[in-house]
């Protein structure tokens, strides 16, 4: 199964069409979809099951189960993948297309973009090419270890400072 | 995990309130605080940072208790508190409005000595109402912010004791103003 998700506050349409363009070309058909609320007019799949949300326990299995996770270039979805052992394929929202405020999903796509287990597509016509490569990968891929927890000195320095808060 | 000598150093009776089960006598409150999402699981990746505190998270999902719950369990950490407040969207006014109020809320009740958020239009609310009402303030930037900071975290970061970024570029002076800091990140 791959997993198919976008965070829960704005929909994607760009990309939620990409994914739903490339199961039609590849007859996938095992692509599960959490993909926002596409509102009256916004593109719902044909080719894949989705819903809007999944409540957090619903998400976490699902995440679990996937082969592969295809997601916006959200930092809890990269997270999530990284410390789950997960590939994940990532494509950034764009301003110009009203998909986010700005472009930090941009930058936040090219600063992953090195890091392995990250794939990243620039837009919905590289997607179909970056997913295929992915799903090469995936079966081999087990993933980095990473710690759950930041960088020690990200939490000593935030530490030092609460624990001599109180009184 | 603070250690007993630990305890000692912080030597002081709780203001008032609800020492919760498990917490060391005189443990800073602490509200942890962040929308669901990327948010979220940035802010959840410093929880060693306020082991053995009195910990309140606050967050927009109901649906997140149960693992902020199990995960203090699992760790052998004080019961937190936990709250669920309103979404909002920064297009609709009146929701961040309730959200607001929510927050104001936990916080007249809780009175935390900390609060420290990941973002964002909650975390920029407790970072201004915990300077009003004299808490430490912590705001870590969200990772999601590579090239420039967060619009709610150049809005908070002037009203934190501690402001950080988690990217070395985007370190030191904002604007005019003094900027964040840079001590690593969250992955």
């Amino acid at each position: 199964m791959i997993f198919y998700t976008l965070g829960t506050q704005l929909p994607f349409d760009r990309m939620t069409k990409a994914v739903d363009d490339w199961c039609e070309a590849t007859g996938r058909a095992d692509v599960f979809g959490q993909i926002s609320r596409p509102g009256r007019d916004g593109y719902r799949p044909k080719r894949y099951n989705w819903v809007e949300r999944l409540a957090p326990d619903a998400f976490n299995e699902t995440f679990a189960a996937a082969e592969l996770i295809v997601a916006h270039a959200g930092m809890g979805s990269i997270l999530s993948a990284l410390s789950g052992g997960k590939l994940i394929v990532v494509m950034p929202r764009l301003a110009r297309y009203g998909e986010h405020r700005n472009d930090h999903q941009r930058a936040t796509a090219k600063q992953f973009a090195n890091r392995a287990g990250i794939m990243t597509a620039a837009d919905e016509k590289e997607l179909p090419y970056v997913l295929d490569r992915a799903l090469r990968v995936a079966p081999q891929w087990r993933g980095d270890y990473v710690p759950p927890f930041a960088e020690s000195r990200l939490i000593d320095a935030i530490r030092k400072e609460i624990v001599g808060a109180s009184g | 995990m603070l250690t007993v000598s630990k305890r000692a150093e912080i030597n002081v009776f709780p203001k008032s309130g609800f020492p919760k089960d498990g917490a060391f006598v005189g443990a800073p409150r602490v509200l942890a605080i962040a929308s669901a999402g990327g948010h979220w699981i940035q802010l959840n990746r410093l929880r060693p940072a306020w082991d053995g505190c009195e910990t309140t998270y606050v967050t927009t999902d109901e649906g997140l208790r149960g693992a902020a719950m199990a995960d203090a369990a699992a760790r052998g950490q004080p019961q937190p508190g936990f709250h669920a407040i309103p979404d909002a969207n920064r297009d609709r006014t009146f929701s961040l409005i309730l959200q607001l109020m929510a927050i104001l809320r936990i916080m007249l009740r809780g009175r935390p000595d900390v609060v420290i958020s990941t973002g964002a239009s909650p975390g920029y609310f407790a970072l201004r109402l915990g300077r009003l009402l004299g808490a430490k303030t912590v705001w870590v930037d969200s990772a999601a912010n590579a090239e420039e900071l967060s619009l709610s975290g150049r809005r908070a970061g002037p009203h934190a004791r501690i402001w950080l970024t988690q990217w070395p570029h985007l370190a030191g002076r904002e604007g005019k103003d003094r900027g964040p800091s840079f001590e690593g990140s969250v992955i």
